[in-house]
């Protein structure tokens, strides 16, 4: 027996040579489309433009310092204006998302076959589309302005925040479900003691940061008149006041890091 | 009072977990089911209280057939059915108290529960049970800050809050040291017999078993192999029910090295008490 072991040894390997091969082929391929895709874009580049840039961008950077610190009176309001869109945008999308979530996670929802497609097609739908495209949509549905903004960013929050959460639902333990099913509870008190408990810190974590990336893309919605410090930047921009777009950009700046603060701090008192 | 009639359970993936099962369990019985990993012992119990649909037979509990039950029938009836888990399926999330009076749910209205507004009597009954299982102090700690004998005394006064009529307990011990294992049985069979309940208990340590229940019953491949006394549990029943293995043989010192003739006896003495 020990005999019969020793003589043919047997051989493992990572991957036989079939998929060798085809890992090789695969990098060939990959290089090679590489290769094309770099001749295609340089032929179709202005290089002086290219080999011109730093001097530009040295040229707009001395304009743009020193700030015009005194233009800040104008843009409180649009900030505000701003936090409010990422702010109720995210309410507006978390109330909508969470009955979706619902209905698409494979261990809640009431019917794999017609229901779960049906709110995986909102996710899918809401994702696939962004906030900067919802708004120009929605502007000229509602015309420009804040509420056009706030729809904007709840629209495509749903998709993100419902898929996160059903994922969280998902992967919950089904025996605490069990355990408040076997007790004799209904399904809407296995939803509250056996499944709530268990999503509630990945959805506060997932909230809050979808309230951090909204702060972000709010700022930038004015561009398309959905409202918002994006406006002031718009306006500045086509003047060519650079003074005034440092000043915005420090402004965001501020924002997105308060924003950061808010949710690390949030994030750590619920885990 | 809990009667199993011809219970066959087959899962979607073909496996016939139980293959067609007569039960009587009497009021106050406590009863151990043992049997190998994979018998159906989880899946037993888990039918009587319809966690899982059983594919075909009779469960009767009080004179009404559970199989037969639809939602609100049902959740009634598992009101009267305790259920204890190896893992102790407690909601982590959540403190002792609320974990306790989970097993409640079953009595509370929805809004009741969700404002965690439950009766005086509940709350009583509660600090009462948690009291008797030695946690007193424990009422407002989260059950993710327990040991594991902790949560399961936790898990014992959810399941007594029911006020069931049976205990469905599946290898309570199993994740347990063996003095903590000892104390939860005791408590358990001590609660049985304070309560007049009866108890079905799956188990794989045969001698906790015999130690503790009145009657086992022995499953191999879903099907009932002994139905007796924990005294008449012999040799050859366990080969029943388990397979074939030296069910006396106790663990030999390992013999030294030098000492080649001396392990040489050892093992001529351990061919003699096999036979
Ligand atoms: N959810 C399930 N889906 C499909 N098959 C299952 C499921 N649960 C159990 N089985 C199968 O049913 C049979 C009985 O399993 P069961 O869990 O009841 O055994 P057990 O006696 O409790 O074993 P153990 O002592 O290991 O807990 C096994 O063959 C198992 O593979
Ligand atoms: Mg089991």
């Amino acid at each position: 027996m020990a005999e019969t072991l020793s003589s043919s040894p047997k051989i493992w390997q990572h991957r036989n040579r079939n998929q060798q091969l085809l890992s090789w082929l695969i990098w060939l391929l990959g290089t090679a489309l590489f290769v094309v895709c770099w001749q295609k874009v340089s032929e179709s580049t202005t290089w002086f433009f290219v080999w011109d840039a730093p001097r530009i961008a040295a040229d707009i950077g001395s304009r743009m310092i020193p700030p015009r610190w005194s233009y800040i009176n104008e843009l409180w309001e649009p900030l505000w204006d701003t936090l409010n869109i990422a702010t109720i945008g995210t309410m507006m999308a978390i109330v909508m998302a969470v009955p979706v979530a619902f209905l698409a996670a494979r261990n809640t929802t009431p019917s794999t076959r017609f229901v779960r497609p049906i709110a995986l097609l909102i996710i899918v739908s809401s994702r696939s589309i962004n906030s900067l495209i919802w708004s120009l949509l929605l502007v000229s549905i509602i015309g420009p302005g804040v509420v056009a903004g706030i729809v904007a960013i709840s629209l495509r929050s749903i998709g993100f925040i419902a898929k996160l959460l059903y994922e969280a639902i998902e992967e919950i333990d089904k025996n605490q479900v069990e355990a408040v099913t076997a007790a004799g509870g209904s399904r809407l008190q296995v939803l509250v003691y056996g499944i709530v408990p268990q999503i509630l810190p990945a959805f506060a974590g997932i909230s809050v940061f979808r309230w951090d990336i909204n702060i972000r893309e709010s700022t930038v919605l004015g561009l398309v008149g959905a409202g918002g410090i994006g406006l002031q930047l718009n306006a500045s921009l086509n003047v060519l006041a650079w003074p005034q777009v440092t000043l915005i950009l420090i402004l965001i700046l501020l924002a997105v890091i308060f924003s950061e603060w808010v949710s690390a701090k949030v994030r750590h008192a619920i885990i | 009072m809990l009667e199993i009639k011809n219970l066959v359970k087959k899962y979607n993936t073909g496996d016939l977990a139980i293959n067609g099962v007569d039960l009587k369990v009497e009021k106050g019985q406590v009863m151990a089911l043992i049997g190998p990993s994979g018998a159906g012992k989880s899946t037993l119990i888990r039918c009587v209280n319809r966690l899982e649909n059983p594919t075909s037979g009779e469960i009767w509990l009080n004179g009404e057939n559970i199989v037969k039950m639809r939602s609100r029938k049902l959740r009634r009836a598992r009101r009267n059915m305790g259920m204890i888990f190896q893992e102790y399926a407690l909601v982590e999330r959540l403190t002792v108290m609320e974990n306790v009076l989970s097993g409640r749910l079953g009595y509370v209205g929805f809004w009741r529960s969700f404002l965690r507004k439950f009766p005086q009597s509940d709350v009583n009954a509660a600090f009462g049970l948690l009291n008797k299982v030695g946690l007193d102090a424990m009422v407002n700690k989260r059950a993710d800050e327990l040991s594991g004998g902790q949560r399961q005394r936790v898990g014992i006064a959810r399941a007594l809050i029911q006020n069931p009529d049976i205990l469905l307990v599946d290898e309570p011990t199993a994740s347990l040291d063996p003095k903590t294992s000892r104390q939860i049985m005791r408590l358990i069979t001590e609660l049985c017999e304070e309560n007049q309940l009866a108890a079905i208990i799956n188990i794989h340590d045969v001698a906790l078993a015999q130690m503790y229940a009145e009657r086992i019953v022995g499953l191999r491949d879903g099907k009932i192999v002994y139905d007796g006394s924990p005294d008449d549990l012999k040799p050859d029943v366990l080969t029943e029910i388990y397979g074939k293995e030296d069910w006396t043989a106790v663990r030999k010192r390992k013999p030294k090295k030098d000492q080649s003739e001396d392990d040489i006896t050892a093992s001529e003495e351990h061919l003699a008490e096999m036979q």
